[in-house]
């Protein structure tokens, strides 16, 4: 496990998400031990709990597990897509890391995620809007993040998205009519415009045909060694993982079961669910 | 103390968790030896002794179950690698520590000459000046120019190696952990390689390899740790092998 540290970008403590009233056993019986995320006695589901890391600058940390471990829920929660049931998150570049994000207003929370995060999701049009142009999302993300000046704006998309490899006579077309993985690359460029401290990544190389997942892959790699953003990756594809996380957390019904160097996650995993998770790669 | 690194009583065990119970398997037990800066200490044994093992347990892909591994920075500090904190090894791994697979691993289609040259880019180069570095490696690794602008997917087997180590090399890393870093090349190739390491060796390097050629470990290295199921059979001196 992580040691504390002073250096880290985002310090997620205990974070818990619970979907359903609740009782007083719903924690003891769930999680990776029981082998189910639903409690027996209330029917409640808890997607997360106890959950803590550090992320640390420059950083990609993977986040792997199978589906309904809870990585996505995790990342939804710290990108206020979600509401917490319990638990604290501190981000270095708001409020010097000592102010629980979670418990600021709502107004504080937009303003956090306009100004400090960026979101890839796995479906692109959660992230982009297909009938504005692709320059028009890019530039809604200025917009929100403060910035008014036109041309600032014009030539900034355009940068970006020259950066994502979106041809610059695309830039005033709508992205409905792109292709899976341009509609990607658009949202990749939305989600850096305002040039965010950090940056979530959920599962953003499914649906794309293997070509295009080697570029988008390439291309987050190059931004990180560039722009030197710290990134939580969510995947279940641990040939992703091995490609981007310097670190990976592996979760299991709601819980991280082991977290650790991704090349040791790999080739030296420790828990049972690794294990398993590991040997039943193709 | 002015040893660059310190194994002492390293043991590795893998508990292998299984339906019903668990099994416990032996990588190496009781490793102990130390190395001088620039110096070069071979790994040599059977399939299966645990060779790889101590170089991975150095680099922390497998974690150690017991024992430490004094390793000295380049600024003076001396880190257990065994149990050091993640963001240490990391840190280490970006500026000092390099380990050379038989396996090359890299993103599909990015061209050999960038696969080098990102590494440069992580510490700091200019992307111009990268390239023009990683293009006189890959010279001197003989691959043919050609091949610089396509992704080493499409290579063969020797010439990934060589991709492989090109990358560990253009940082001139401080400690270098090679895994049979020849197994797969044509004699021709095996020269070319040994050249590069013992290039590197001048420049100050302290290495450890696993080799199975005794021909390119005799040309290359000043120690031998002979490894028989999982412990140290012998540590010789290099005139007295073979």
């Amino acid at each position: 496990m992580a040691a504390a540290n002073d250096a880290f970008v985002l310090r997620v403590n205990r974070l818990t998400k619970r979907f359903g009233a609740g009782c007083p056993s719903c924690y003891a019986l769930t999680g990776p031990a029981g082998e189910t995320n639903i409690c027996p006695r209330c029917g409640s589901i808890v997607a997360c709990h106890d959950v803590s890391f550090d992320l640390e600058e420059g950083e990609i940390l993977g986040i792997v597990g199978e589906s309904g471990s809870g990585k996505s829920t995790l990342v939804r929660c710290l990108y206020f897509d979600e509401e917490v049931t319990d638990g604290e998150a501190f981000l270095a570049a708001y409020g010097g890391g000592r102010v629980n994000l979670f418990a600021a207003t709502a107004q504080k929370k937009r303003h956090v995620r306009n100004h400090l995060m960026g979101m890839v999701y796995q479906n692109p049009l959660l992230g982009i809007k297909p009938h504005f142009t692709a320059g028009g999302n890019v530039a809604e993300k200025l917009l929100t993040a403060d910035i008014y000046n036109y041309a600032g704006i014009r030539t900034r998309a355009a940068a970006l998205l020259t950066r994502t490899e979106i041809p610059r006579g695309r830039m005033d077309d709508f992205p409905a009519y792109f292709s899976g993985g341009m509609q990607q690359r658009v949202q990749i460029a939305k989600a850096l415009a305002n040039n965010p401290p950090l940056l979530f990544l959920d599962e953003i190389t499914i649906g794309l045909d293997l070509s295009v997942q080697a570029r988008v892959l390439d291309l987050v790699k190059e931004i990180q060694r560039e722009l030197g953003i710290a990134m939580l990756a969510v995947s279940h594809d641990l040939g992703v993982i091995r490609m981007l996380a310097d670190r990976t957390a592996v979760m299991k019904n709601g819980r991280i079961v082991e977290l650790g160097l991704t090349d040791q996650i790999l080739e030296d995993p420790q828990h049972r669910y690794t294990q398993l998770l590991v040997q039943s790669m193709l | 103390m002015n040893d660059l690194l310190t194994v002492h009583g390293l043991c590795k065990n893998f508990l292998l968790h299984r339906q019903h119970d668990a099994k416990l398997l032996t990588g190496c037990s009781d490793v102990s030896f130390s190395l001088k800066p620039g110096e070069f200490m071979g790994i040599a044994g059977p399939s299966g002794a645990g060779k790889s093992t101590i170089i991975k347990c150095i680099y922390r892909t497998y974690l150690p179950s017991e024992g430490e591994i004094f390793y000295r920075t380049k600024d003076g500090r001396e880190v257990d690698l065994a149990a050091a904190p993640e963001r240490d090894i990391i840190s280490l791994r970006r500026s000092e520590m390099s380990y050379v697979s038989q396996f090359l691993k890299v993103i599909p289609r990015v061209p050999a000459v960038d696969i080098l040259a990102e590494q440069l880019v992580a510490r700091g180069w200019r992307p111009d000046g990268a390239r023009e570095r990683a293009r006189e490696y890959l010279q001197m690794m003989n691959i043919d120019p050609s091949l610089w602008d396509t992704s080493p997917v499409t290579f063969s087997g020797g010439e990934q190696q060589r991709v492989n180590l090109a990358r560990a090399l253009i940082t001139q890393p401080r400690l270098l952990l090679l895994d049979e870093p020849t197994a797969s090349l044509d004699a021709e190739t095996k020269k070319i390689v040994v050249q590069a390491l013992l290039y590197l060796k001048k420049q100050g390097s302290t290495m450890i390899g696993v080799f199975h050629d005794s021909d390119v470990m005799r040309r290359l290295v000043d120690r031998v740790f002979t490894m028989t199921g999982g412990r140290c059979r012998s540590i010789t001196r290099m005139q007295e092998v073979v």
